[in-house]
């Protein structure tokens, strides 16, 4: 091989490790962040801490996994907190313990497991459709709409918790069979468990990555985000494509706060509160652009653990509460300043 | 003081856009005091000669001399400050602003201590009184321009460039939007200017308009001068000779499509909106290329969109193969097997951030979902190679995104995309808009072999050898209304322009609200 060549194809190699290095910039900032945290405070990288995170993390995967494709349609949902905390509340409400003083429907007979769960879901969905709707017919902007269902769910919600006899008090005494859907695992040796929480996730993000990479509903996604007239133009049913991804979103967001509610054995109306924002935050940092069609799921993950893995860090690290805040704030903005200059470059 | 005749001249002005000769070696003298027709077809350079003059492009070659002076501008607003302003033939008013901001947005009168300076809003208010005193305009300097008519607007536009007292003022279609009487109080406003010394530009397709007000008239073709005429020494016949006199040389390819039976019957198509498209009836048969002509704004695009289901109409039937059908979106227009090649391929062709790959198929993922109910990502690949082949789309692979390929790359990519729809009905909306000449070439000998193929074809389109060059049969359209229909046998490019012009006389149009 002449030197040229050589120089060649190193310059060919180096190109293309700088294009997968840009690609997957956000795994690296992933890897960095647990490899000098382990090494500052070895107890971050034990298995059982990893573990924890990980089922910390996995509410918020599926939260972020509803949100992501209403961002890569150009739009915005700031429901999805609010709307974790209604789901909570109606899926804890009728699974309380038998024998719990204050429930909140006391004469309730047992029910099957799936029951709640599935009722926060519908309940998810029908905000979903409403927002959906809102937004593909009478084409209010997308903020707008979610910012007033985001209040009126709120005031939903409240008003589902708070009525007689028990009043405004947390929805406790959770049922064992629900709360080990969120703390239970599968021991697999010594600390290395497989928590259902965790493996709930992973389905979620699989049949999200074949919904937005195999179906048409997720090419009309892309194509939306990229260019709404010329996807309107190319005759995509453009209003159904929105409300699907509204109807999706909400669904996962009854998943989320039925797993959130089980997680901590108790539900009130504020569960979930500025919790739209973490999703967006996640979604943001893992690539996905706010001016639509660009994201991807593995980006939407990633996004999520960064943000969870810092938090746990930070934690670990002894850093006081309000400098984790910082922090959040600051790999926030630069997550997107990377992202951006990715994009200029381009033109 | 001796006064140099000439305000302005153009000398020998060359603009090369991508592919496209633009400008070639264009000259122009401009006397004081005069006003200056500019005609030409669609085209022709008259914009883009206003737009080196102004500023907005920067020549390759040639040189301005304002007042014996040579000049360069980079920007308008050199431009402006050294005495040319134009009214732009597209407004770009600020709505929810009054009048009087608009009128001095850039230049607010001021009061106030060094870096303290606030607007002074009355200073600014006398000052629009007294323009528009002069000017006799009856117009409300606190008015919101939301509450203006388009021709109160136009106006307005126009006392705005009065109001930088320049030499020069370049008036792109002022009319375009002016009932009878505004027309005749501009006159009288371009007839002081005239008094005060000012020369005027003034662009227009309205014969009559030109004849009335200009004192001589400079004809373009195809980016060049043709010639530089007194206006007393012409008539709308010999002015129309000048600016579509040429041979028409090889540049179609050869065709022979013999048209069948009628695939689409398009009967009194009319907008809800009284000045767009009225009460519009052709047919469409087999095999045919049915060019559409007509000047810009005649409506042709909105009557296309409206019948693809993206516009509404307020009455107007569409029968397919016979049958009645309702078109609602553009949808209900892909399951009847039409497809529509949009003018603005940036705005609402191309997904500028896809894939080659995801542009090709975004109108057709239906045919690739498999039995699982998902899409057979590979077999759309595989369509996707073969039309890039088929149609030799110059591309590094298919994975690229769109926006890093030529125009005339997109533009087949957009074909491609519609091809797998195996539409009967393709409508091409200037389909050769922004693409080199060779390009071109492909286009249309795809378009004929489709044709060939039985396909029905309506081919919008503002240049007339290629209506002529292409078309079976050609409509013309006027201010919104039908106003030829021929075989292409018959059409000539003094008929069509006659046609294209037959209800444009001046200040037809009625006040917009």
């Amino acid at each position: 091989m002449t030197p040229t060549n050589v120089k060649l194809q190193g310059r060919v190699l180096g190109k293309s490790f700088k294009t997968f290095a840009h690609k997957q910039a956000m795994l690296f900032v992933l890897a960095a962040l647990i490899l000098v945290t382990g090494f500052v405070q070895p107890s971050f990288l034990e298995v059982s801490n990893l573990i924890n995170v990980l089922m910390i993390s996995s509410v918020y995967v599926i939260l972020a996994l509803g949100e992501g494709p209403i961002l890569l349609t150009k739009g915005v949902d700031l429901s999805a907190g609010r709307v974790v905390g209604l789901t909570a509340c109606i899926a804890a409400s009728m699974l309380q313990r038998v024998d719990y003083a204050s429930k909140v429907f006391p004469d309730l007979p047992a029910m099957p497991l799936w029951a709640p769960i599935l009722f926060a879901i519908i309940a998810g969905i029908v905000i979903g459709l409403l927002n959906g709707a809102i937004v593909a017919y009478i084409k209010v902007p997308p903020f707008i709409t979610t910012l007033g269902t985001m209040v009126i769910v709120y005031g939903m919600t409240s008003l589902y918790v708070d009525r007689p006899p028990h009043g405004a008090t947390p929805i406790g005494g959770l049922r064992d069979d629900f709360t080990m859907i969120s703390n239970g695992a599968f021991d697999i040796s010594g600390d290395l468990r497989l928590p259902y929480i965790v493996l709930i996730a992973v389905v979620v993000t699989i049949v999200m990555w074949v919904m937005l990479n195999l179906t048409r509903t997720g090419k009309n996604i892309y194509a939306i985000g990229a260019n709404p007239e010329a996807a309107t133009v190319s005759g995509v049913n453009v209003s159904r494509t929105l409300i699907t991804v509204y109807v999706i979103a909400g669904a996962l967001y009854g998943l989320a706060g039925s797993l959130q509610a089980a997680r901590q054995g108790s539900a009130t109306n504020n569960l979930g509160f500025t919790w739209e924002l973490d999703a967006i935050a996640a979604c943001v940092i893992g690539g996905v652009s706010t001016s639509g069609g660009i994201g991807t799921i593995g980006g939407i993950v990633t996004g999520v653990l960064i943000l969870t893995f810092l938090n746990n860090a930070l934690i670990i690290l002894g850093v006081s509460v309000y400098w984790q805040q910082i922090f959040k704030g600051l790999i926030i903005i630069t997550a997107v300043a990377i992202d951006i200059r990715k994009h200029l470059k381009r033109r | 003081m001796t006064e140099i005749p000439n305000v302005l001249e153009l000398r020998g002005i060359t603009k090369r856009f991508p592919g496209v000769l633009a400008l070639d070696d264009v000259s122009l003298t401009i006397r004081r005091g005069s006003v200056h027709a500019l005609m030409g077809e669609n085209g022709a350079g008259k914009s883009t000669l206003m737009k080196c003059l102004f500023g907005i492009y920067r020549p390759d070659a040639g040189t301005i001399v304002l007042d014996g002076k040579p000049v360069e501008f980079s920007n308008s607003k050199q431009a402006i400050d050294s005495g040319i302003s134009m009214i732009h033939q597209e407004l770009h008013p600020i709505l929810h602003r009054s009048v009087m901001e608009n009128l001095w947005l850039g230049r607010y009168p001021t009061y106030g201590v060094g870096p303290l300076q606030f607007v002074d809003h009355k200073k600014m208010r006398l000052d629009t009184l007294q323009l528009f005193k002069e000017l006799q305009l009856e117009l409300d300097p606190d008015i919101w321009l939301t509450n203006l008519s388009v021709s109160k607007i136009q106006s307005l536009e126009i006392a705005k460039a009065v109001s930088y007292n320049s030499k020069v003022i370049i008036m792109d279609e002022p009319t375009s939007s002016l009932s009878e009487a505004e027309v005749a109080h501009l006159f009288r406003v371009i007839k002081k200017l005239k008094a005060d010394g000012v020369a005027v530009i003034y662009i227009s397709h309205k014969m009559e308009e030109i004849l009335q007000i200009a004192d001589e008239v400079t004809i373009m073709r195809d980016g060049r001068r043709v010639g530089t005429y007194p206006a007393h020494e012409l008539s709308t016949n010999s002015i129309i000779k000048l600016m579509v006199g040429r041979d028409l040389t090889n540049r179609f390819p050869q065709r022979s499509s013999v048209p069948g039976e009628v695939l689409m019957r398009v009967e009194n198509f009319s907008s809800p909106n009284p000045k767009s498209f009225q009460g519009v009836s052709f047919d469409l048969r087999r095999g045919e290329i049915l060019g559409v002509s007509g000047l810009v704004g005649a409506q042709r695009t909105e009557l296309m969109e409206a019948i693809f289901g993206i516009r509404p109409i307020d009455q107007g039937t569409i029968t397919l193969k016979g049958q009645r059908k309702k078109i609602n979106h553009p949808y209900d227009a892909k399951k009847n097997k039409m497809a529509l090649l949009t003018e603005e391929r940036r705005a609402t062709g191309i997904f500028p951030i896809l894939s080659v790959s995801d542009n090709t198929l975004i109108a057709r993922w239906e045919r690739y979902v498999n039995s699982l109910g998902v899409l057979d990502l590979k077999k759309g690949e595989e369509d996707v190679q073969t039309s890039i082949q088929s149609l030799r789309i110059k591309t590094p692979s298919s994975r690229t995104p769109i926006q890093d390929l030529s125009g005339g790359n997109q533009q087949k990519v957009v074909f491609s995309r519609w091809l797998m729809t195996e539409p009967d009905i393709l409508i091409l909306d200037e389909p050769t808009r922004g693409i080199d000449v060779g390009a071109k070439f492909e286009i249309y000998t795809l378009i004929i072999e489709l044709a060939k193929r039985g396909k029905g074809i309506i081919m919008i389109s503002s240049e007339l050898p290629e209506i002529l060059g292409m078309s079976d049969r050609v409509i013309v359209m006027c201010e919104g209304r039908l106003s030829g229909d021929i075989p292409g046998e018959e059409a000539t490019q003094e008929l069509i322009m006659q046609l294209s012009t037959k209800f444009a006389t001046m200040g037809d149009m009625n006040d917009a609200h």
